[in-house]
């Protein structure tokens, strides 16, 4: 019962074993290959937004560019400095690899295919509470940040470790909301069904089912919030360089610091691909109509392909948002997290409520719908009026 | 049943040892590691009881939320490097008499009051104890059976959240 996959209802044989472990090595791999590509992706942009040439030299266009760099830190020397915690200073890196890793694997990369005469999903898992895996991962993957930083034994570390439980605890909540309106839509928390709910049926249900007008908002808050979990750009205060060295990773050297750059580049990759499958219907999308809609073009590569298409969109806004957006101050990222995004969640959250019951009670929804948000405006404006107002100044800089 | 029994003696004997490790510890850090290892235990405990969601659930609300609030909470007021010695005092053997014996009296209670009863997770009954550990299920019954008591417990929280900010704040 871990899963609804079809290759695990009829019994397991060795063939099926065989599957898993070939989909488990597949998804390692590809997630390694993704990091590899966008890194070097990440710097080529980058790069022509300011007017640089960028990695131009390690095979053509700088493409091996990540893999000579990864090579060089496995042969750098790595010290432990001597106020560490030796223990856990080794440990830390591998807390927070393990589960950008893990929730990757139940994301629904393709559809339904048979395998050697078995039906399965293009998914390592799909769990019947997919959903709640994702937020125990990203729960989970605050220790890495926190005991590094801890564990180093000095000063930058520790602060910027306190600044990572901060944040990461302050926008948990706002992520988790966000993700409830999806929830609410599709009534479902693996991962599969969340993505299938959004399956496309005609424009006319499409624009009077209003889930969008909600969804839209839903998914501005999951992207801040996803980008402040993963301490990407404008939310690296965890590691500003300008004011603690390197942050929570200042201490570490060779191979575990790279490891910490996996993960950091891995948890953008699954982040992405998350919001693709919440919000962006995951694989689906429109199959070649030329060819048999059940060929291996339609089965296989379609799904793939647009899974990834929309996961390339993620990732280059990614890395614009990277080039092109200064750091927030602390107060400022407090207020942002607190003041801002977690009661438009739950405003999000409510008038997504009012949707559904409005579907299944069968109210007007041109009536039903603008209601909901009128409330929902209303009842921001009040809090605003009711919200303390504190002057623009620094005062409370950690 | 076997192989959940081998399971059950494994997770038990890994979240002892990490309970022990616990209250001996000398480093509230290491202390708190320890700790993560018994909730996670717990939580396979869970799985192994086919209650998927609680064990899930469980995860997020003390590995991922509550020791991570510990941790944060001891990095903010003083982050002991190495051992700290001042952890241990001269009360650790009445400590233990005390511990050993609630640990004798809880363990005969539950003894004597299910020390007989077998679960069955596999058949009929089996299916049926695997629709109750579902997210559904639990959600039916706490919205439903138990509202009254959940809304009592939600609202004691934001009391006591109330309550720790007029504490916190002098001005």
């Amino acid at each position: 019962m871990i899963a609804s996959d079809p290759l695990l209802s009829h019994g397991i044989d060795l063939e099926v074993v065989l599957i898993v472990i070939a989909k488990t090595i597949v998804v390692f791999a590809l997630l390694l290959v993704l990091v590899m590509f966008y890194i070097w992706f990440m710097r080529k942009v980058i790069a022509d937004m300011q007017n640089r040439i960028g990695p131009n030299n390690a095979g053509p266009w700088g493409i091996l560019q990540t893999l000579a760099d990864g090579i060089k830190f496995f042969f750098k020397e790595q010290s432990i400095p001597d106020t560490a915690d030796r223990w856990v200073f080794r440990l830390a890196p591998y807390l927070s690899v393990l589960p950008a890793f893990l929730a990757f694997s139940i994301i629904p990369i393709g559809g339904k295919v048979s395998i050697a005469g078995h039906q399965t999903y293009l998914q390592l898992a799909d769990p019947p509470i997919g959903v709640l895996f994702l937020l125990m991962m990203s729960g989970v993957g605050l220790y890495g940040v926190m005991l590094a930083g801890w564990a180093s034994g000095s000063k930058y570390p520790l602060l910027g470790a306190v600044r990572a439980s901060a944040q990461l605890l302050s926008y948990e909540a706002a992520f988790g909301l966000s993700v409830v309106a999806v929830l609410l839509h599709s009534g479902t928390l693996s991962t599969r069904g969340i993505a299938n709910a959004q399956a496309w049926t005609s424009w006319h249900s499409f624009v009077t089912d209003w889930y969008w007008s909600v969804a839209i908002v839903s998914f501005v808050i999951f992207v801040i919030a996803a980008v402040a979990e993963t301490n990407h750009p404008p939310f690296d205060l965890v590691e500003a360089e300008q004011e603690l060295v390197g942050g929570f990773h200042t201490e570490y050297t060779g191979i575990r610091f790279a490891i910490f750059f996996l993960a950091e580049f891995m948890n953008v990759i699954t982040m992405s691909a998350i919001a693709v499958t919440l919000f962006l219907g995951g694989p689906s999308g429109p199959a070649l109509g030329f060819l048999p809609q059940g060929g291996f073009v339609n089965l296989w590569i379609m799904p793939v392909f647009w899974f990834f298409l929309k996961l390339m969109v993620l990732l280059f806004g990614t890395v614009w948002l990277r080039a092109s957006v200064p750091r927030l101050r602390y107060d400022q990222l407090m207020d942002l997290g607190w003041k801002w995004l977690i009661e438009l969640s739950f405003l999000a959250v409510m008038v997504t409520a009012v949707v559904v019951v409005a579907r299944d009670q069968g109210w007007d929804r041109w009536i039903a719908v603008p209601a909901a948000f009128g409330g929902a405006l209303a009842i921001l404006g009040l809090l605003r009026l009711c919200m303390p107002h504190r002057d623009e100044t620094v005062s409370e800089v950690v | 049943m076997i192989v959940q029994n081998i399971f059950f003696w494994v997770l038990a004997l890994a979240m002892v040892l990490g309970a022990i490790g616990v209250v001996r510890s000398q480093n509230v850090v290491h202390a708190a590691l320890y700790l993560v290892v018994v909730m996670a235990g717990a939580a396979a405990q869970y799985i192994l009881l086919a209650a998927e969601f609680v064990a899930w659930v469980q995860v997020i609300i003390y590995i991922g939320a509550v020791i991570i609030l510990f941790l944060f909470g001891i990095m903010l007021t003083r982050a002991p490097m190495g051992g700290d010695t001042k952890l241990d005092n001269d009360q650790r053997w009445p400590a233990a008499v005390v511990s050993v014996f609630l640990a004798g009296v809880l363990g005969a209670l539950l003894i004597d009051a299910f020390g007989k009863k077998e679960i069955v997770i596999s058949g009929a009954k089996g299916e049926q104890l695997l629709q109750v550990g579902k997210a559904g299920h639990l959600a039916d019954s706490i919205f439903t059976a138990y509202v009254v008591p959940f809304e009592v417990v939600s609202i004691l929280l934001l009391a006591a959240l109330v309550g720790a900010v007029v504490i916190a704040r002098r001005d």
